[in-house]
């Protein structure tokens, strides 16, 4: 809707901020459709990512540590293609990850 | 509040520009005066205008990006405030506001209000630095300063290099934001190494970019947003002379 509807005044052969901000608001909205897409790809709950479906009796964050101990790094794929996703394992050696718990 | 704004518009920096009436109206006092012309803007983009160029940045009074001369006076009529701190409730109901760029041939107008301003990074790069080993910060903590010395340093060193002085100035003199440099430079035990050479870098800079000359007017002081005082010009001149009579 974005595209269909942004009206930037001026042309771009001059200084033209109005310009330089429909860009950046293009950025933003490019890059919050990155972010939901990440969220919804994580089907665990994990800090402060939560899913209603994922969690512990204790209304906790339950985590897959199996399926999703990696941070997502994605690629921007051009043509309106999806981004690409990059998984980089985390792995812990000193520190093993519990569960969390308030009690 | 309802205003009468005169501005100027200046399509590129070869073009002619010219002053433009703009009626506003629903002005709230509690806008900044960059909010003012956010909604000015927003206007005339809905009406299929041209918006008015304008340079702004922290909105906070501390980057020195949002100069313009209001009804004449660089960043409006508050002393010690930058026009983006300026509220509109410092004005009535039917005033008109004149709105200018800042006006030195050292500073080009790019657009509308846009200003370039380039000229002041080519002074700070010809000296206001220091490049001596200082060592690290226990070694700074070892040198005793004197409370007014210091007091005088940080009070130069509040200078966001608006330009504001230059734009008030008859002469569109750089002395007051040069000088700002040279002394809060100069006033500090790692600074005084290279005095000489800095300030005779710096003037040198400042004249090559076609500043004028200080001629002891006073509206730099005046108008200046963080208070910089003329005094600083002193220092500086004396610093320039004991540089070049060795």
């Amino acid at each position: 809707e974005f595209w269909e509807n942004v009206r930037i005044p001026g042309s771009e052969q001059d200084l033209n901020q109005a310009l330089e901000y429909g860009g950046r608001v293009a950025d933003y909205m490019e890059f919050a459709e990155l972010i939901a897409l990440d969220a919804l790809n994580r089907r665990e709950s994990c800090g402060g990512h939560f899913r209603e479906e994922s969690q512990t009796e204790d209304n906790e964050a339950l985590r897959d540590d199996e399926n999703y101990a990696y941070t997502a790094a994605w690629e921007y794929a051009n043509g309106g293609k999806e981004p690409i996703l990059h998984r980089e394992p985390l792995t812990f050696e000193y520190a093993k990850p519990s569960q969390r718990s308030y009690k | 509040m309802r205003l009468n704004l005169i501005i100027w518009r200046q399509p590129g920096p070869k073009a002619a520009g010219r002053m433009v009436e703009y009626k506003l109206d629903d002005v709230s006092p509690d806008m900044s005066f960059v909010e003012m012309l956010d909604v000015l803007n927003e206007q005339l983009t809905l009406r299929g205008e041209e918006p008015v160029a304008f340079e702004s940045d922290c909105r906070e009074g501390i980057c020195g990006n949002c100069g313009l001369m209001v009804n004449g006076r660089a960043h409006g009529p508050l002393p010690g405030t930058t026009v983006c701190q300026l509220h509109m409730r410092q004005y009535r109901d039917g005033d008109t506001i004149v709105i200018e760029p800042w006006r030195a041939a050292a500073f080009p107008v790019l657009k509308d209000l846009v200003v370039d301003r380039s000229a002041f990074d080519r002074i700070i790069a010809a000296g206001g630095y220091v490049s001596v080993n200082t060592g690290s910060p226990p070694d700074a903590n070892t040198i005793p300063i004197g409370r007014d010395t210091v007091e005088q340093a940080m009070d130069s060193a509040a200078c966001i290099g608006c330009g504001a002085c230059v734009a008030q100035c008859k002469n569109a003199s750089a002395a007051l934001f040069t000088s700002a440099k040279v002394a809060h430079l100069g006033l500090l035990p790692q600074g005084k190494v290279e005095e000489a050479r800095r300030v005779v870098r710096m003037v040198a800079q400042m004249d090559a970019e076609g500043f004028g000359s200080c001629s002891n007017e006073g509206e730099c002081e005046a108008v200046c947003p963080k208070n910089i005082p003329m005094t600083n010009i002193a220092r500086m001149n004396r610093a320039y002379l004991k540089a070049v009579a060795k």
